[in-house]
């Protein structure tokens, strides 16, 4: 399905709305705005071709700060809201802001379904760990034992991690970020932009009001390095302030090895392969997390499928040539009628 | 032979019941589309069981099928003059719908002592004298199709599979009909299974045949009378498919993609069914995870510039209820179309009822007006699911049709419009680069906001549920600006009634009793009144379908009548509808809340009652 390009080279201000951005300052929304608006000209198609859409939720006000056609939902429903204006409307640019509350809780349903369709949307998924516009609530992803305004004595649930649940919906694209680093945000937007298909991107977020630092044993500039794996498309798993570390698949299991001990040369070290159908490793990787892993960033998985809106249309176009029925008096018309002279 | 001689009626109603895999359903629109075919106005009703299939030969189990046939025909009818009876527990639990002195036809060789202990009867009813009121036709029918079919199946269960040919042939010779319809479905339905064609045709001519030569109905065969019918090209539809043939109808005349995005759900699933056949038309139909994605998909479709409609039954249109209140504040166009059941929760889903009409109009967070309109018989929803999309797309406001189980389910005669001859759709598109365009910018007379879709140039903007600043349409918290707007979306709903027609009255302009209904009772409800008419009684009768906004007129028409009865399938809904719109008229009410719709019979009763007043 193509969509029009721009005859005409865009720049960020051409993207960017009139109206005041109500973000607290500080949080992580404006960065990710930031990049978003870096790369619409970037990728290339006419102003009016993207469409925005979002639920409910602080980062779901980001439709309000992007000069396209942008249609701010109800709470939990942007998935659902988005799969309409793509069906209806496949040369549009479909793009969903929505929180962690927004699309793991309360729009949980639709969140796995738009990705088990493969239906062909960009989604940004802002985790910051908590429920910001009602005021720190503990939500799905929120660390079992954080005490929130709803957890007194601490959070009892276990958190779900957004990369099963995509990777468990079968997606084919899942990327993470972090709001504080913008070059690589921007890369996976990038990345996410050129998929066909669902592709949703984890952005971890800082609240700074009712979550701070809830990412900080990746995020802060002390565990950086040391905690961060970015992955790169058919290279080794490196990371460390040395480049000194690297993953290794051993039996079932995933392990941290530092290169130069016990033998280990960077040979033996899993390469990245985010194309691979089986989502064997893929799964392993979104689900790394300190102390004992680097946190896995970058594109984790990205596979090539048959879009929902591909499926469809090309349905559409076998129907309509094959069917007698081409107009509503065809159809008026057929099968069982008879005349009364 | 003695020359046939008939007794001629204006009307039959004919109720088919058997076990659920008995073929009911086909017999019955076997039968009412032979009639339709032979001059006959028609109208049918299933009668399904909630389980697919219960026990074998239990009232569980019982499936059955209604055909009304005659000159002038409403509805389905109420009860039947002829009840073929497959087994002991259709009749059982069917016998009640049989009127006083009516003809029983059975399969006689299933009155066994096995099958009584399972539906209730202790003796068996064709052996005592329970039946004795009642016309009873005993046939060997599962004997005697096989040995119809002995030549072509041998063994006892494909045999017995016949079986209900056996009855519609009886029923062919007790009316008069021909095989002609009956062979040619038969022949394109099995044209793979030779065999299937020639064991049911033969059976269908044994039934036949076995009338003819036992002397079974001895001065009893009958002709219905014909009906006058317009000119024109007809055909045999359902309400259900009937919406689904409007909404398409209306997205073509509109020049515009349909697309429904809905969930399953009984007795709204058959226009779900119907509108993904039809991709040759451009139907973009996405059947959602579940309810409210199949509105909120819509939603974002009529955004996109699709002419997009969500269809349900109660309990869906409870889950859509936040989504619609979305839609009403972003002023999409969208028919949402609920084909009510009895309620509440799962309620009484295969029954019909008419208790959703407080939901449709009354149930949203804040002001949320919403156009409602109301399906009246079954051929009709074709253009009521017109009419609604009309005034969704014309009006910029999400539209309720409401239908029901009766409705849905039933069949009615549908003279076949011609698309050129419906009105136009003029939904209010923006034009690309109009430099004056602004989201809320309303039409000075109607109050309607212009569509700006996706993909057109210069008209970039961002609506949501959020409250919007007059014209702008950015977001706003201002007092007075919320009140404007809340107005402006009421107001923009009254106004509609500009461009509706008025309502009509039937009968006798200085009537002693005005009868007052809306929606899927309506055949009823002007049978009732005719036929007290013809009786010399002085009533008139007002049939609803435009709901919100009421039709200019209709206070006017309340004032003039001293007796009002308003009828409904339901606790009083629009009675007290009117009541809160009309507070100095006094209304009176007729209720019914049984799953099933009114009896002719009871509302003539009811309607003496209050004249006798």
């Amino acid at each position: 399905m193509s969509i029009e390009h721009s005859p005409i080279k865009l720049t960020k201000a051409d993207f960017a709305s009139d109206q005041m951005v109500k973000w607290c300052p500080g949080c992580g929304d404006h960065a990710i705005l930031a990049s978003v608006l870096g790369i619409f000209p970037e990728i290339g198609y006419k102003k009016e071709n993207f469409c925005m859409v979002s639920g409910i939720g602080c980062s779901s006000r980001f439709p309000y700060y992007v000069n396209t056609y942008g249609f701010h939902g109800i709470h939990g429903r942007a998935a659902a809201i988005a799969t309409g204006v793509k069906i209806a409307n496949p040369h549009l640019s479909v793009w969903i802001n929505s929180g962690d509350g927004d699309a793991t809780a309360i729009g949980g349903n639709h969140f796995i379904h738009v990705i088990r369709r493969n239906m062909d949307v960009n989604y940004i998924l802002f985790n910051n760990r908590i429920y910001g516009l009602t005021k720190g609530q503990y939500s799905p992803t929120t660390k079992q034992g954080q005490v929130t305004k709803t957890s007194p004595y601490g959070v009892i649930d276990y958190p779900f991690n957004p990369g099963e649940l995509v990777i468990g919906a079968r997606g084919t694209f899942f990327a993470r970020a972090i709001d504080n680093s913008p070059k690589t945000l921007g890369e996976v937007c990038r990345a996410m932009a050129a998929h066909d298909g669902a592709a949703i991107v984890e952005v971890l977020q800082n609240c700074v009001i009712f979550n701070d630092k809830t990412h900080r044993e990746v995020t802060e500039r002390e565990f950086r390095e040391e905690r961060q794996l970015w992955l790169e498309q058919d290279k080794p798993m490196i990371f460390g302030k040395a480049k000194d570390k690297g993953i290794i698949l051993k039996g079932n299991n995933l392990e941290v090895v530092e290169i130069g001990k016990n033998g280990i040369t960077e040979k033996d070290l899993l390469v990245h392969d985010a194309t691979v159908e089986n989502s064997g490793i893929h799964m392993m990787l979104a689900q790394m997390a300190p102390p004992e892993f680097p946190m896995a960033f970058g594109v984790i998985r990205a596979v090539s499928k048959p879009t929902y809106n591909q499926l469809f249309e090309q349905q559409m176009l076998e129907v309509k040539a094959s069917s007698k029925i081409q107009c509503m008096d065809d159809l008026l018309n057929s099968g069982e009628t008879w005349e009364i002279k | 032979m003695t020359t046939k001689t008939f007794i001629e009626k204006e009307d039959v109603v004919v109720k088919f019941v058997g076990d659920s895999g008995d073929g009911m359903q086909l017999t019955g629109t076997l039968f009412s589309d032979t009639s339709a075919l032979d001059g006959n106005d028609i109208a049918t009703f299933p009668d399904y069981p909630a389980e697919i299939r219960a026990p074998h030969n239990t009232v569980a189990g019982v499936s059955g099928f209604q055909v009304h046939i005659g000159k002038r025909i409403y509805s389905s009818g109420d009860k039947c003059d002829v009840l073929v009876a497959m087994n002991p527990a259709s009749l059982f639990s069917n016998l009640k719908w049989l009127k006083k002195g009516g003809m029983i036809i059975v399969d006689a060789d299933t009155f066994t002592e096995d099958a009584f202990g399972k539906c209730g009867y202790k003796t068996d009813p064709l052996n005592d004298d329970s039946l004795s009121s009642y016309n009873v036709i005993k046939a060997p029918m599962t004997t005697m199709t096989a040995e119809a079919v002995k030549d072509i199946f041998t063994d006892k269960k494909s045999a017995e599979r016949s079986r209900n040919m056996f009855a519609l042939g009886m029923m062919f010779f007790l009316f008069d009909k021909q095989f002609d319809h009956t062979d040619t479905y038969l022949e394109k339905k099995f044209k793979k299974n030779p065999d299937i064609i020639n064991a049911n045709k033969a059976v269908v001519r044994a039934g036949y045949n076995f009338c003819e030569n036992t002397d079974v109905f001895p001065y009893q065969q009958v002709q219905v009378k014909q009906a006058v019918m317009q000119k024109g090209v007809y055909r045999n539809i359902t309400g259900n498919i009937a919406t689904a043939w409007g909404l398409l109808a209306a997205a073509e005349k509109a020049n515009l993609p349909l697309f429904l995005g809905s969930y399953p759900i009984t007795p709204a699933t058959e226009i779900l069914i119907e509108l993904t056949k039809h991709k040759s038309l451009g139907a973009r139909v996405f059947q959602a995870e579940d309810e409210i994605a199949g509105i909120c998909s819509a939603i974002g479709a009529s955004f996109a510039g699709a002419m997009a409609c969500t269809t349900t039954s109660g309990p869906g249109l409870s889950l859509k209820a936040e989504a619609i209140g979305l839609a009403v504040m972003t002023e999409l166009p969208l028919v949402i179309v609920n084909v009510q059941r009895g309620g509440p929760s799962t309620g009484l889903p295969t029954k019909t009822e008419q208790s959703d009409l407080y939901q449709a109009l009354f149930g949203r967070n804040g002001e949320a007006p919403c156009i409602v309109v109301a399906g009246s018989t079954p051929s009709n929803c074709f253009y009521w699911a017109f009419e609604a999309s009309r005034l969704a797309l014309e009006h910029m406001t999400p539209t309720i049709l409401l239908t029901d189980g009766y409705l849905g389910n039933g069949s009615q005669l549908f003279h076949i419009p011609k698309m050129a001859d419906l009105p136009t759709i003029n939904p209010p598109l923006a034009t690309p680069n109009d430099t004056t365009y602004a989201p809320y910018k309303r039409d000075p007379e109607t109050l309607v906001r212009q569509w700006a879709i996706p993909g057109m140039e210069g008209l970039r903007h961002r609506i949501g549920g959020l409250e919007k600043c007059d014209g702008k349409g950015n977001v706003s918290q201002d007092p007075a600006n919320h009140e404007l707007m809340s107005k402006y979306r009421n107001e923009k709903v009254q106004r509609v009634a500009n461009n509706i027609p008025e309502q009509v009255v039937y009968g006798d302009q200085d009537a002693d009793l005005l009868v007052v209904g809306w929606g899927g009772t309506e055949g009823n409800l002007k049978l009732a009144v005719e036929e007290m008419r013809e009786e010399g009684k002085k009533i008139a009768i007002t049939h609803f379908n435009y709901i919100m906004p009421l039709p200019k007129n209709t206070g006017d028409i309340m004032r003039k009548y001293k007796k009002i009865v308003v009828c409904e399938l339901n606790m009083g809904q629009f009675v007290n509808y009117l009541r809160m719109n009309f507070q100095t008229i006094a209304f009176q009410q007729y209720n019914k809340i049984q799953g099933l719709p009114f009896e002719v019979t009871e509302l003539k009763e009811k309607f003496n009652q209050i004249l006798g007043e």
